[in-house]
């Protein structure tokens, strides 16, 4: 069973290959660069290096976001038509999720998050299960960081917090919950493309290739104000 | 990997376009014959914002783009393994929505190792005269749309060169804010045509003729004009029987494109004149433009409306051109906002 890895949802792009739970190759870079041009060619270069052809993969699998609009949708349309082509299923992973991951040796509340500008983050809670499993404790969200800075204080238990935007929000992380905040590893930061294979492996749900879409969090901002719009006439 | 070239000119090509807001794909065999033209339009999503929501249409090319593409492969009654390449639109036009198509097509090439054709979204609108008839050289393109307005040149095969543009508005840009200040639905363009079939041309809008010689138009000034007007009788108390205003507009734009594209072929000779793009479905226009050409030696094609808005079939007849030219993309292919035509 191999599955071919795909996470483009920040400005990490990560590939990898993995033959059920062995990863057989990964390709990564941490560089803001356009993905929708060096997906492919990535793509191409690993499964070339591996001596593995496209119709050889059984799966393939995608960090759906939330994370940047285009970037999940470059990951997403790329794995779910190549996934068509091949007439293989899909599995859509949370971005946020794979990124929990990295805290797999952390016995506490895991907070991955994504900056969302205008002070708001795309996160979500969860902790790591004795297998490795990841546990959802708070659904993905887009949120304020204020306001989920409160409630993560009303845990009152140690927080690992993972993300490349760490360094431009920890003075509010830490003015909030003081020591029970927890930085973690500078690699540990970035999110890895094995630990997404690993976790469609593990715990994923294989969909046809149609059925994946991204997760945004949220309505686009001109259906947000049409939607306001509507309240307000109702109200009027 | 090996990428497979059959060495054949009636090739089966599958095309996609999502340069804007239809997620479409089709099959084309030989660059003539349409096997399948599947479009799945998002109007009805935009409607309520009164125009085209970047994002919105990104979000949906990236949901429907498999099921298109497999909804013209079963209507051409062909898998992938009869494909002979994947030709997709770079460019021009809105970015996000251009990404879903590149990137799915770039995939499905790369899945059954087939070439990849990268077509220009202006050269589909004109290539789709081709599923009409053959081109006779030198030819004359006028390409009218929501987001474009030139005049392109084609001396030989596979090459275009822009000898007048828009230098504002788009003329379908136009009709579409013009429509607007006449409270007429999105899209406003065929709301137009419409009204202006029982209107009278009485009253005079400007026409930006632009320097001596130049191929190139203007509609800014026209749009403001209109606007304007309806503004100030309405100031005034007054009202102007909006088909009026409609025949008078469309009067207006009809002239100077029919006009600069007459001056054109004449003065580069040319023996066929092709009217593309959406706003060729305009009634007005047609009728003006088979007016302008009756009688002269050169001869005019104007697409069926079915080909005239975007759609992938004249994406997969522009391919064909690629294809026999051995132009083929990358792995590396994007997409390209203000790609120039070449
Ligand atoms: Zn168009």
């Amino acid at each position: 069973m191999k599955i071919l890895a795909i996470d483009t949802s920040t400005h990490v792009l990560g590939i990898a290959l993995a033959d059920e739970e062995r990863i057989v190759g990964t390709y990564v870079t941490n560089f803001k660069k356009n993905h929708s041009l060096r997906l492919m060619p990535a793509i191409d270069y690993l499964l070339k290096e591996l001596n593995v052809k496209p119709e050889e993969l059984d799966a393939v699998a995608a960090a759906k976001g939330p994370g940047s609009y285009t970037g999940v949708r470059i990951g997403v349309t790329t794995a779910k038509s190549l996934a068509w082509a091949l007439g293989i299923p899909v599995y859509g992973i949370s971005s946020l999720q794979v990124l929990a991951r990295n805290g797999k040796h952390f016995g506490g509340f895991i907070c991955p998050f994504i900056d969302a500008r205008r002070g708001q983050v795309y996160t979500g809670l969860y902790k790591i299960g004795r297998d490795y499993s990841v546990e959802t404790v708070a659904e993905d969200r887009i949120m304020l960081l204020e306001e989920w800075l409160a409630f993560l204080q009303e845990k009152q238990e140690p927080v690992l917090f993972l993300s490349q935007d760490w360094e431009a929000h920890e003075d509010t992380v830490r003015r909030t919950l003081t020591d029970l905040a927890v930085q973690g590893e500078k690699a540990d930061m970035l999110p890895r493309p094995e630990e997404l294979a690993l976790l469609a492996y593990q715990q994923g749900e294989a969909i046809p290739a149609h059925l994946l879409v991204p997760e945004y969090t949220q309505p686009t901002e001109a259906e947000k104000k049409w939607l306001a719009e509507q309240e307000g006439k109702k109200d009027a | 990997m090996n990428i497979k070239n059959r060495q054949t000119d009636d090739e089966l090509i599958l095309a996609i376009e999502t340069s804007c807001d239809e997620t479409a794909a089709a099959v084309v065999r030989g660059g003539t014959e349409i096997l399948s033209n599947v479009i799945a339009s998002q109007i009805e999503s935009h409607k309520r914002f009164g125009g085209v929501v970047p994002e919105l249409a990104s979000r949906h090319h990236t949901e429907s783009i498999t099921w298109i593409v497999e909804e013209a492969l079963k209507e051409a009654e062909l898998t992938l393994v009869d494909i002979d390449a994947v030709a997709v639109t770079h460019g021009p036009g809105l970015v996000g929505a251009l990404l879903v198509g590149v990137n799915a097509a770039k995939a499905i090439a790369f899945a059954h190792g087939l070439p990849l054709l990268p077509v220009h979204h202006i050269s589909g609108h004109i290539q789709a005269a081709r599923l009409e008839r053959e081109w006779q050289y030198p030819a004359l393109a006028l390409v009218v749309s929501g987001g474009h307005t030139e005049l392109v040149l084609m001396e030989e095969e596979g090459r275009y060169q822009v000898i007048g543009e828009t230098r504002d508005d788009a003329a379908g840009e136009a009709y579409d804010k013009v429509a607007r200040s006449l409270q007429l639905p999105y899209p406003g363009g065929p709301h137009i045509d419409q009204l202006a079939k029982t209107g009278t041309a009485n009253i005079a809008f400007p026409i930006a003729w632009l320097e001596a010689g130049s191929y190139d138009f203007s509609f800014s000034g026209l749009k403001s004009a209109v606007i304007n007007t309806l503004h100030n009788t309405r100031q005034r108390g007054e009202s102007l029987a909006p088909e009026d205003v409609a025949a008078s507009f469309q009067k207006s734009v009809v002239e100077v494109l029919t006009t600069k594209t007459k001056r054109a072929a004449e003065a580069y000779q040319v023996k066929q004149v092709v009217l593309a793009g959406g706003v060729a479905a305009n009634q007005g226009l047609r009728n003006a433009m088979e007016a302008a050409f009756q009688g002269t030696d050169m001869e005019l094609t104007i697409p069926p409306l079915s080909l005239c808005t975007d759609n992938a079939a004249m994406i997969g007849a522009a391919a064909h051109i690629q294809w026999k030219q051995n132009q083929r993309a990358g792995w590396d292919l994007n997409g390209t906002a203000d790609l120039a035509l070449t």
